[in-house]
C-alpha cells in the first residue's frame, strides 16, 4: 500500500513534468500550427544551463533564472530565424526542419561540454526523506517539483482565461485566421507563444536534472512522451494537457514499477523484466492508440 | 513546340535512364578501381535505402499522408530474415508451426508479406485519424513496434539479431560481395520499375488526386480511406523488402532498424531529393549516405554540418535536389532555344 502510494507520488511528479513540456507545445501546435520537434532541445538548454550555473555559483536556486531565462533567449532566437519561416509550409518541412535543430542542438552541446553527463546534487534543505503518512517517507524534492507545476498550471489558468492575452491565445487556438482577419498583431502573439513555451520546457528540464542526468539525448526522451501528452489531451487545449499530462505520468510510472513484479509470477525473471519494462514503454503508445481511435481530435480539442 | 519539347524531355529520360543501367552496371568495376570495398558497400547501401525512401515518397509525395513510423516496416521486414535464420540454424519451428529458412526466395516474399500485413491493420487504424494525429500515430506504433523488439530476450533484445551467414539465391555465392551487389540491384530494378508503373496507372492518379483535394475525389465516386490504405500497404510491403535485403546484407537485425531516428532518417532522405517525384527518394537516399559518410570521416560531429544542410534545404530550396536539377535542366534548354 506504501509502496502504491509512493509510485502513485512519483507519477504524479512525472506527470507535472510532461504537463509543463506539453503546456508550451500544445499552444505551439494549437495557435501556430508548427509542429515542433525541437521543443526537447529547449528542455535541454534550460537543464544545461541551469546545472552549469548552479555549478559555477554553488547555489541550485539560482539556477532556476539562469535556466529559465537561457530557455527563453535561445527560444526567441530558433522563432526568429527558423519557425518563422515554417508558418506557411506544411507539417513535413517543420517537421524536417525542427528535426534538423534536435541534430544541430544535440552536436553543439556535445562540442561544447561533451558527451559525459553533468550532474547537479538535490538542494540539501530539500534532500531528507520527509514522513507524510506514519511509514511513508518521500522526498521533498520531487514533492516541491509537484507543488510548482501545479503552480504553474494555476497561474497559466489564469492567464489564458482572465488575461487579454490568454484571450488572445484562445482565440487562436479555436481560429487562426479569423485571429489574424480581426487585425490582432498575431505574429506578437506567436513570438510571446512559443517564448513561453521556451520557458517552460526550460523549467522542466532545469527541475527534472537532480533526478536523471543531465546529458545529450535527454531532450528527445521527454520529447516523445511529450507528444503523447499534447495528442491524448487534443491540440491547443491546456486542460487537455494537464489531464493528459497527469494520467500519462500515473499510468507510465504504475506500469514500470509493477508490471516486472507481476509477470515474474508467470515466467522467468530476467525475461520477465525484459517484457514488463518492453510493454511498461509500449504502455503510453498503446493508450494513445486506443484514445485516438475513440476520439481522433483527442480529449479535449480546441476548435473542434 | 511544346510537343516537341516534350518529346525531346522523354527522350532525355530515357537517354539517362540508359546511362544508369550502364553506370550501376559497371558500378563494381569503377569502385575497384576508385574506390574499394567501402565505396561499393556505400553503393549497395544506397540501393537498399533508396527502395525504402520510394515507398516512404509513395505515401508521402504522392498520397500525402505523412507517415514517421515506416522504419516499423523496414525493421519487421530485417527481423523476419533474422529470425527465420535463427530458427534454420536452431532447428526449431518459429512460435511452434513456421520452420525457419535461408533460402531468399522464401525470406523476401515472407518480409514483404509480413511488413503488408503489419501496414494494413496500422494503416486501418492510423487512417481514422489526419494531420498531426497522423504523424503521432503512426509514430506510436512504431514506437510499440521497437519496444516490442527490445524487450525480446530470447531474440537478443537491444543487440538484436547476428544472421551469420547471407541467405541463399539459386546457388550463386552470396558471400561475395560482388554477387550480392548484382542480387540486390536485381531486386531494386523490379522495384523501381514496379513503383513506376504503380505511380504511372490509374491508381496513382487517384491517390495524387486525394492529396490535391480529397473531397472531389470522394464526389468523383473514389473511397479515400480504401484508396490510401492500399497505398499505406504497397508501401509498408516496399519498406519491408528494403529491410529484409538490408538484413541480408549487414548480416544483422536490431531494433536499431526501428528506432524512430531511422523514420525521420527516411524522411529526411525523402525530403532532400524532392517529396513527390519519381528521381527525388534516389537523389536524396544517395546524397544522404554519401554526406553521411563522407562526413563522418571528417569529423566526429558530422551531425551538425547534416542538419545545418538540411535545414538550408527545408527552408532553402522547393522540392529539394530534384527541382535544383530540374531548374537547371530547364535552364539549358531554355538557353538553346
Amino acid at each position: 500500500m506504501i509502496l502504491i502510494l509512493e509510485q502513485l507520488l512519483n507519477g504524479l511528479q512525472y506527470g507535472v513534468m510532461l504537463f509543463l513540456m506539453a503546456a508550451g507545445l500544445t499552444l505551439i501546435f494549437g495557435i501556430m500550427g508548427v509542429i515542433n520537434l525541437a521543443h526537447g532541445s529547449l528542455f535541454m538548454v534550460g537543464a544545461y544551463a541551469g546545472t552549469l550555473a548552479a555549478a559555477e555559483t554553488g547555489s541550485f536556486w539560482l539556477g532556476i533564472p539562469v535556466a529559465l531565462i537561457t530557455a527563453a533567449v535561445v527560444g526567441f532566437a530558433i522563432e526568429a530565424l527558423v519557425i518563422r519561416r515554417l508558418y506557411a509550409r506544411d507539417h513535413l518541412d517543420q517537421v524536417l526542419a525542427t528535426f534538423a535543430l534536435i541534430l544541430l542542438f544535440n552536436q553543439a552541446i556535445t562540442w561544447g561540454i561533451g558527451r559525459q553527463p553533468v550532474f547537479i546534487a538535490i538542494p540539501e534543505t530539500l534532500s531528507a526523506p520527509v514522513e507524510l503518512l506514519p511509514g511513508l517517507f518521500y522526498p521533498p524534492y520531487r514533492l516541491v517539483i509537484i507543488a510548482a507545476g501545479l503552480l504553474v498550471a494555476y497561474g497559466l489558468y489564469l492567464l489564458i482565461n482572465r488575461t487579454r492575452i490568454g484571450m488572445l491565445v484562445r482565440a487562436g487556438a479555436t481560429n487562426r485566421d479569423m485571429v489574424r482577419a480581426l487585425g490582432v498583431d498575431i505574429r506578437l502573439l506567436y513570438t510571446i507563444v512559443f517564448g513561453l513555451g521556451a520557458l517552460l520546457a526550460g523549467f522542466a528540464g532545469y527541475m527534472s536534472g537532480p533526478i536523471s542526468a543531465v546529458q545529450v539525448g535527454m531532450g528527445e526522451q521527454i520529447l516523445l512522451a511529450t507528444f503523447v501528452v499534447v495528442v491524448v489531451g487534443g491540440v491547443g487545449s491546456i486542460k487537455g494537457a494537464f489531464v493528459a499530462g497527469i494520467l500519462l505520468g500515473v499510468v507510465d510510472t504504475m506500469l514500470r514499477a509493477f508490471l516486472p513484479g507481476i509477470l515474474r509470477g508467470m515466467m522467468p525473471a530476467d525475461q520477465a523484466d525484459a517484457l514488463g519494462i518492453g510493454i511498461a514503454s509500449m504502455g503510453i503508445y498503446l493508450l494513445m492508440a486506443l484514445v485516438l481511435l475513440v476520439r481522433p481530435k483527442g480529449l479535449f480539442a480546441a476548435g473542434g | 513546340m511544346s510537343t516537341q519539347s516534350q518529346e525531346f524531355k522523354s527522350l532525355g529520360l530515357k537517354v539517362a535512364v540508359a546511362l544508369a543501367i550502364v553506370v550501376l552496371l559497371a558500378v563494381p568495376f569503377i569502385t575497384d578501381i576508385v574506390g574499394g570495398n567501402s565505396a561499393l558497400s556505400l553503393i549497395t547501401r544506397i540501393l537498399i535505402y533508396s527502395i525504402a525512401a520510394a515507398s516512404l515518397n509513395f505515401v508521402l509525395g504522392y498520397g500525402g499522408m505523412i507517415s514517421l513510423g515506416h522504419a516499423a516496416f523496414f525493421g519487421i521486414g530485417g527481423y523476419v530474415v533474422g529470425l527465420l535464420f535463427v530458427h534454420y540454424t536452431d532447428e526449431t519451428p518459429l512460435m511452434g508451426v513456421i520452420p525457419g529458412t535461408n533460402q531468399l526466395l522464401i525470406t523476401i516474399p515472407a518480409a514483404i508479406a509480413v511488413s503488408g500485413l503489419l501496414a494494413l491493420i496500422i494503416g486501418a487504424l492510423s487512417l481514422r485519424t489526419g494531420g498531426v494525429q497522423f504523424i503521432m500515430i503512426t509514430l506510436a506504433f512504431a514506437q510499440m513496434i521497437f519496444f516490442f523488439f527490445v524487450s525480446l530476450k530470447a531474440y537478443g533484445g537491444e543487440d538484436g539479431i547476428i544472421v551469420r551467414r547471407t541467405n541463399e539465391f539459386l546457388g550463386l555465392n552470396m558471400r561475395d560481395r560482388l554477387t550480392l551487389y548484382y542480387v540486390i540491384l536485381g531486386f531494386w530494378a523490379v522495384f523501381m520499375l514496379a513503383l513506376w508503373r504503380l505511380i504511372r496507372s490509374s491508381f496513382g492518379t487517384v491517390l495524387r488526386g486525394m492529396k490535391q483535394n480529397e473531397r472531389r475525389m470522394a464526389a468523383l465516386g473514389f473511397a479515400p480511406y480504401r484508396y490510401k490504405l492500399y497505398a499505406f500497404v504497397l508501401s509498408g510491403m516496399g519498406c519491408g523488402l528494403a529491410g529484409a535485403l538490408m538484413a541480408n546484407f549487414l548480416r544483422f537485425a536490431s531494433p536499431d532498424m526501428l528506432h524512430w531516428t531511422k523514420s525521420a532518417a527516411l524522411m529526411t532522405m525523402v525530403i532532400l531529393g524532392g517529396v513527390g517525384s519519381f528521381f527525388g527518394p534516389l537523389l536524396g537516399t544517395a546524397a544522404y549516405l554519401v554526406l553521411e559518410t563522407e562526413l563522418a570521416a571528417l569529423t566526429e560531429y558530422w551531425q551538425f554540418w547534416l542538419g545545418l544542410i538540411l535545414m538550408a534545404v527545408v527552408l532553402g530550396t522547393r522540392g529539394g535536389l530534384n527541382a535544383l536539377i530540374a531548374r537547371g535542366v530547364a535552364l539549358i534548354f531554355r538557353g538553346r532555344a
